[in-house]
């Protein structure tokens, strides 16, 4: 009975967490951050560092991290399921609703013209974001030709319709960065 | 099976896109395209409704996808695949391996990946940014004037904005102006 009210309520919260931001990842962590740290003093406020961090660094929606680390520390597996059904919950509903009629209101004129408008801004936020992530990056000029390259690979993979999946830019960016790092350690601990 | 190819192409994008919903685009982006599942036309309009809808970008982008090629159990599987990557990946960090991610190894490893990944962020903006503006390199079409007119309109009111507030433009407001201005120019 106490385990399904812990389950019950990571459940609820992550729902309303997922309910109430806009704008995804980041915008989520400072409403995490009030839930589980200052309310319910589910994790600690070093903790929930911690864990943006590791989210940083795996795959992955940064809020599904949160809300699985949270759900583990209270209700083990079934409060790390609870958690991440909660906070998917909301856009699964919502977004499963516009799809039936998005194609629908697409027809009318006037919303026709707004999304002709918001097809240039989608553009400009991604190209946005991207130069925001390039100014917090560390840049060496290791790091620099990685984003240089990736860069050229994939524009000439889009324009010519070369048949090459991204998958294997990130990969090969992994691998250099082993190769790297293993080289510089040559000699120097013994592997 | 339509259901399958869903899963397994989202279990593609939710593995791969390290650093969150930007991250997410370009595979996204690749992985509806390789099976045609909608116009990148569509995917772009439905990026700006996936930013100014609850919850995580990423999870409405999938369930949208999922939704449009098999509605409801697609949505699901869809979003399944998308966050099953870093559920699992998150609990084999927080049960065993908790020094795993500040190994240095991995660490190398992962100093490598962020840039690659910042460098296909801006690849795919631009690209998607050309589409937007109606300039194709296959088919030399030229460039739709009200288009640029909004693109130019859009980046002026972002570097003003942060010159003067000292902080970045809120993509929900990019949206919002830019489809105030899409209705005005286009037509009602």
């Amino acid at each position: 009975m106490e385990k399904r009210k812990i389950l019950w309520r990571l459940f609820a919260t992550f729902f309303k967490i997922g309910l109430f931001t806009f704008g995804g990842g980041y915008a989520m962590l400072s409403l995490i951050e009030n839930e589980c740290v200052e309310k319910k003093e589910w994790i600690t406020r070093d903790e929930l560092l911690t864990v943006t961090a590791i989210a940083e660094s795996t795959p992955g929606p940064i809020a599904i991290n949160c809300a699985t680390y949270v759900g583990w520390q209270q209700g083990k597996f079934l409060g790390a399921v609870a958690s991440t059904v909660g906070i998917v919950a909301p856009s699964i509903i919502v977004i499963y609703l516009i799809s039936l009629f998005f194609d629908n209101i697409l027809e009318i004129q006037i919303i026709a013209s707004a999304f002709r408008g918001i097809k240039v801004a989608v553009g400009v936020i991604i190209i946005n974001a991207g130069v925001k992530m390039l100014k917090k990056m560390k840049r060496t000029p290791f790091s620099v030709t990685v984003t240089v390259l990736a860069f050229a690979a994939l524009t000439v993979i889009d324009i010519f319709a070369v048949n090459f999946s991204t998958i294997w830019l990130i990969v090969a960016a992994g691998a250099a960065g082993y190769i790297a790092f293993a080289m510089k350690n040559r000699g120097g601990e013994g592997g | 099976m339509i259901l399958l190819k869903l899963f397994l192409g989202f279990l593609r994008v939710g593995f791969f896109a390290f650093g969150g919903a930007y991250a997410a685009i370009p595979f996204m982006r690749e992985v509806i395209m390789d099976y045609g599942w909608i116009t990148e036309e569509k995917f772009s309009y439905f990026v700006a409704v996936a930013e100014s809808t609850p919850g995580p970008v990423m999870v409405n982008l999938a369930t949208y996808v999922g939704a449009s090629q098999a509605g409801a159990p697609g949505a699901l599987l869809a979003t399944l695949g998308t966050v099953l990557p870093s559920f699992v990946i998150m609990l084999l960090i927080t049960v065993v391996f908790k020094k795993f991610v500040s190994a240095p190894r991995v660490n190398a490893v992962l100093s490598a990946i962020k840039p690659c990944v910042v460098g296909i962020i801006i690849a795919t903006g631009l690209l998607m940014l050309f589409d937007g503006l109606g300039i194709s390199f296959a088919g030399g079409i030229g460039p739709d004037i009200k288009a640029v007119v909004i693109a130019a309109v859009l980046w002026a009111v972002c570097i003003v904005y942060k010159k003067v507030k000292k902080k970045a433009f809120s993509p929900i407001l990019v949206i919002a102006i830019s489809a105030v201005l899409g209705i005005v120019l286009y037509g009602i």
